[in-house]
């Protein structure tokens, strides 16, 4: 225990909040914009290239005095989907899980269809994810699929 | 059915289907009935499309319904900069059941998600045209007497041909061999193949038509389409690519129906016209059974 703990103190200790380790080497700053952190005020603590063992090497993330909801977490296995979260409350870990690639995803990717009603009308985006390996995103609406490559954050 | 909008082909399922195309063979053996009288049905065409709205206004005239709407966005507050969902609202007020063509990819799926009417998509962009599927089952089934083990091929521009990937899709439920012929540039996407491959079925791949035409049940000709083109020089490659000629069906098999979404350019000749194997224009006819078996269901009063 006493040793773990040391570990995830690596970047820095939080009293309260959460840790999202394990995201991919180079998609830290898209976590953090995918999650809306730019703009909070609260101390955010990041860390890139840090050694892991599953990984080789890996990302964290540290938010003071936040918490996300499922939703909100869902997002982020769009670019992390090894990422682990974890909630910090007195220093003390109270809950730890794998994020999960979602089925349906909506708002936070848009279509790559320019000729999509949802770009063209400016309507909220709605996806199955039709592969959760390598993300694939099937459009309710115009029925093509916009690859990871393609992904535009909203 | 009642009450349900069909937006995509993979909105009904197999079995709906066929009560659509059994209820289609009785229109066609009574086109001319009062079931919709006193029901008025929204034609909304936001681009043009002739064709496909005269096939479902004469459907809902020779019922006996009212036919509202505009063929033609350019005459309508659309110009003015007016949101998809206001003009689909406005229009519902003042109709049973709203049939729409839309340029845009996704919007006849939007207008169902807004729409207190039931919608009905003939056409959105490159998506999906779900009447003219049925009506391409219906002439196949009637034509060749079943859906299943028939050896249809598709020919022409396959890549960017939606009623091709539908009906592609439709008749991989149906146990079919798929023989595709297509210039090098416009063969089927992979994600349509996948529907075949997904379903254990066989396909082959072709540049001539005439490598098919000895064992092929279906003929499914198709136009290249200049819009569908961004580079104009690789249209011109290929627009006169395919040209059946009469003399091309003569060792072909007697059951053989040359089908063809329409319009045609140049892809069938007019000496085909009169061999019995040309089938398409009563395959456009089909059109008018389908849609009335369609818009009838729909409207809860077949
Ligand atoms: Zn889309």
């Amino acid at each position: 225990m006493e040793k773990d703990k040391r570990k995830e103190l690596i970047v820095s200790a939080i009293e309260n909040g959460t840790v999202i380790d394990h995201i991919p080497v180079g998609n830290v700053l898209r976590v953090l914009r995918i999650l809306g952190l730019e703009s909070t005020l609260d101390p955010i603590y990041l860390g890139a290239n840090l050694e892991s063992k599953k990984y080789g090497q890996k990302g964290i993330i540290k938010v003071a005095n936040k918490y996300f909801k499922p939703e909100e977490i869902n997002k982020i296995t769009l670019v992390a989907s090894t990422a682990t979260i974890i909630e910090i409350k007195d220093y003390n870990v109270i809950s730890k899980q794998n994020a999960v690639v979602p089925d349906r995803i909506s708002k936070f990717v848009k279509c790559f269809n320019p000729n999509c009603v949802t770009n063209v009308e400016g309507l909220e985006s709605k996806f199955d994810i039709i592969d959760k390996e390598d993300i694939k995103l099937l459009c309710h609406y115009c029925e093509k699929t916009t690859k990871e490559a393609d992904f535009v954050f909203i | 059915m009642k009450n349900r909008s069909l937006v995509s082909i993979n909105d009904f399922s197999i079995g709906e289907y066929f009560k659509i195309l059994d209820l289609a063979e009785k229109f066609e053996e009574k086109p001319n009935q009062r079931i919709l009288e006193g029901k008025v049905v929204a034609l909304c065409f936001f681009e043009p499309s002739t064709r496909t709205r005269l096939s479902f206004e004469s459907a809902i005239n020779r019922l006996g319904g009212r036919v509202i709407g505009f063929s033609d966005a350019g005459s309508t507050s659309v110009k003015k900069g007016e949101s998809l969902k206001d003009t689909i609202m406005t229009v519902a007020n003042y109709s049973d059941l709203i049939v729409m063509r839309h340029p845009v990819e996704g919007s006849a799926r939007y207008a169902s998600e807004v729409s207190p009417v039931p919608i009905i998509n003939a056409g959105d962009g490159a998506n999906q045209h779900p009447t003219q599927c049925l009506l391409d089952l219906y002439s196949i089934r009637k034509t060749q007497g079943k859906l299943d083990k028939l050896d249809v091929a598709f020919v022409g521009d396959l890549k960017y041909g939606r009623t091709v990937h539908s009906l592609v899709i439709a008749l991989a439920q149906f146990n079919c061999r798929f023989h595709l012929v297509s210039p090098e540039e416009l063969k089927l996407p992979s994600s349509v193949k996948r529907y075949i491959k997904d379903a254990n079925l066989e396909y082959r791949q072709y540049t001539d038509v005439t490598d098919v035409i000895p064992f092929a049940d279906i003929v499914y000709m198709t136009r290249i389409q200049r819009e569908r083109f961004a580079d104009q020089l690789e249209y011109e490659r290929v627009k006169n690519y395919y040209n059946l000629k009469n003399e091309m069906l003569a060792n072909s098999k007697a059951n053989l129906r040359i089908l063809h979404p329409m319009p045609r350019v140049k892809e069938i000749s007019n000496d085909v016209d009169n061999n019995p194997k040309a089938y398409y224009f009563q395959q456009a006819l089909n059109g008018v059974y389908v849609r009335q078996a369609l818009v009838t269901s729909i409207l809860g009063l077949e």
